[in-house]
């Protein structure tokens, strides 16, 4: 398991003028219509627990309204929480002074903005090195930094532009270029994809995980679209109404959906694309089959199981086998009909 | 002592208070200024007494300097602000004819009276424009301030400010900068207000501080606006130029207001008219400034 990185415990945020005094009646299980109603407050975190781990994409997924966007906030304290606790490395953010929040804001997180959050007035470069002359680094030395991530994110010769001359896509790739540029281990990004056209954010997503797999970065990824969550989490957590309502992998969720609000999310994706056969593989009396790695998704073993002569699947990691897959496992995985017993997998 | 005369309501008049009791009120109020003058005038004439040299030294100068140099330092300034030969070509050109006409000394009094009190303006107004977009309780407090000095009749703020420091260049000067002042305060404080919170937000997140927000976003974003301000303190600042010769200011309102006594039409139609003259230059200088402050603007679409 990888190192603890972001560990919240504990965390309840009400908005309005004494959030703090209705602590206590939202424990004992007053909701948020009747906060509202009768007490005038808005609940916008209860009782949240998210274990983040180090070099990993924990996606957050929820509609609008959910907290999700307060959530991130509280990372790195852009929203002061009502109660509760915030480990990172250890230290706790929200017993931080001004000045080691501005010292953790600079060095230890950075963050990537649903409508990108450019400085108009500034150039692409000038944009980038922002965070890097919040550190204090020196101007020539920011700008070499800064050249070097735009390169990175695709915008090599875009250095002198303003963010108003460049497409959402462009933008947002400052955006991330900027957040990168700081060198940080935590990358905080709130919808950064959502405002961009379908195409375009299939594209970004690319660049991102490019990215993650040399970077190994710690990243909280927001967002209200299941099959980005699904793409790029490696974790990934579901609220509702300011709750947790399930957290796991993306096979997890797909599988074994929480409760009818995450498996109505669910309903609509392409299951064969998402579930792999190491989720369905399973100990049965050895069949011949072609043997295929636990990592592919379903619909690339279908695939290759269609275009070979045999009916089952010997699954393998790192060259061991693991169990197998039959075509039955995998036609009952990709559509939705609840199969198998005890023994085996139990999916619906 | 009755606060209100009851014998003398009737359907056409309202309320009113005994007329020995206004009197006295009147008195009262005049009384107690003119104690106050008569203690504390000298001692504001002499706080106000560097302000008045300056002023005194920068009119001198500007009237001293050779007319080519002066007209080479327009011209500069406004091909600096308007980058345009043909805004340069105009403001020497205009210059000249005030020249021709014999308006040099006076143009040149009034240059430095609204350079110096637009200056003054914008090194007071900003400061509290941005403390105004700080706080809804100091918006609160100084609106309806700002409200009374744009409102009322400049005759009316004349009478103290002569009260106290009599006439002259000084009290001149605050009578244009009372009037002056209020558009730079409303639009610095417009300005701040609209900048767009998700940058202000980055600029948090990437752990800027108050002041390395203030002046790397918020006043470069407000520019514009404040620009706008700028513009709109020097123009009111011109057209205070006959009245705060009523009080001793030199300048273009001096032959004006002789005009107006004499009935000298040419004499009244010619110095207005170098009014509006340096007005169009200075408006449209600054305007070509504030539209370049905002290039970066350029080429924007929806997103």
């Amino acid at each position: 398991m990888p190192d603890l990185k972001i560990k919240i415990s504990d965390l309840y945020k009400i908005f309005g003028s004494n959030g703090a005094a209705h602590i206590d009646k939202v424990r004992n299980g007053v909701g948020k219509t009747e906060l509202l109603e009768k007490h005038g407050h808005v609940l916008g975190l209860q009782n949240i627990n998210i274990d983040i781990f180090a070099g990993r994409i924990q996606v957050i997924m929820g509609l609008s309204g959910s907290g999700k966007s307060t959530l991130i906030r509280h990372i790195n304290r852009l929203i002061e929480p009502t109660t509760g606790q915030i480990m990172i490395d250890g230290k706790d953010v929200l017993s931080m002074s001004a000045s080691e929040l501005l010292h953790f804001r600079r060095f230890d997180a950075s963050m990537v903005f649903q409508k990108f959050a450019l400085l108009p007035h500034r150039t692409v470069l000038a944009n980038t090195t922002y965070g890097l002359s919040m550190q204090g680094i020196e101007q020539s030395e920011a700008e070499k930094r800064a050249s070097h991530w735009l390169e990175r994110v695709g915008l090599a010769g875009f250095e002198d532009r303003f963010p108003a001359q460049l497409s959402g896509g462009m933008q947002q790739r400052v955006g991330l270029a900027r957040a990168l540029a700081t060198d940080a281990d935590i990358l905080l990004m709130d919808e950064a994809f959502s405002a961009l056209d379908p195409l375009i954010r299939a594209d970004m997503q690319g660049i991102l995980l490019d990215l993650q797999s040399e970077l190994h970065k710690t990243i909280v990824f927001i967002t209200h679209d299941l099959d980005e969550a699904l793409r790029i989490g490696d974790d990934i957590a579901i609220l509702r109404d300011g709750n947790l309502v399930q957290q796991g992998s993306s096979q997890d969720i797909v599988l074994n959906p929480a409760d009818d609000y995450v498996a109505d999310f669910t309903k609509d994706i392409n299951r064969a694309r998402v579930l792999t056969l190491g989720t369905l593989s399973h100990q049965e009396p050895s069949v011949d089959g072609i043997a295929l790695d636990s990592a592919l998704t379903l619909e690339q073993a279908m695939n290759d199981l269609a275009a070979s002569e045999k009916e089952a699947i010997t699954v393998t990691k790192d060259g061991q086998m693991i169990g197998q897959v039959t075509m039955r496992d995998m036609i009952y995985a990709a559509s939705r009909v609840k199969a198998g017993d005890g023994d085996t997998v139990t999916y619906r | 002592m009755a606060l209100i005369d009851w014998s003398k309501i009737t359907l056409t008049d309202p309320p009113q208070m005994p007329r020995e009791v206004l009197r006295e009120l009147k008195k009262g109020i005049d009384g107690t200024f003119r104690e106050f003058s008569r203690g504390y005038g000298e001692a504001i004439e002499n706080f106000f007494h560097p302000l008045l040299m300056f002023l005194k030294w920068f009119q001198d100068l500007l009237i001293e300097t050779p007319w080519p140099l002066i007209l080479v330092i327009l011209g500069a300034l406004s091909w600096w602000g308007s980058r345009s030969w043909k805004m340069v070509v105009g403001t020497v050109v205009a210059f000249l004819f005030i020249g021709w006409l014999d308006m040099w000394e006076d143009t040149m009094a009034t240059l430095a009276i609204v350079s110096v009190a637009t200056l003054l303006c914008i090194a007071i107004g900003i400061p509290i424009g941005i403390l105004m977009a700080r706080s809804d309780r100091v918006q609160a407090m100084i609106l309806p301030v700002l409200d009374i000095m744009q409102t009322i009749p400049s005759f009316v703020y004349l009478i103290p400010v002569v009260m106290l420091l009599g006439i002259g260049k000084v009290p001149g000067l605050l009578a244009v900068m009372i009037y002056a002042i209020p558009p730079i305060v409303r639009l610095t404080n417009l300005g701040i207000r609209l900048v767009d919170k998700e940058v202000l937000e980055a600029a948090d997140a990437f752990g800027s501080s108050y002041w390395q927000k203030l002046f790397q976003v918020q006043i470069p974003l407000a520019l514009p606006n404040i620009f706008a301000g700028v513009n709109q303190t020097i123009m009111m600042a011109l057209s205070m130029v006959v009245i705060a010769a009523m009080i001793g200011v030199p300048g273009l309102g001096v032959p004006v207001l002789r005009a107006v006594s004499n009935q000298y039409l040419a004499l009244g139609v010619m110095n207005g008219l170098a009014i509006v003259a340096i007005a169009i230059i200075f408006d449209r200088v600054s305007q070509a400034f504030g539209k370049r402050l905002q290039k970066h603007r350029e080429g924007e679409h929806g997103a």
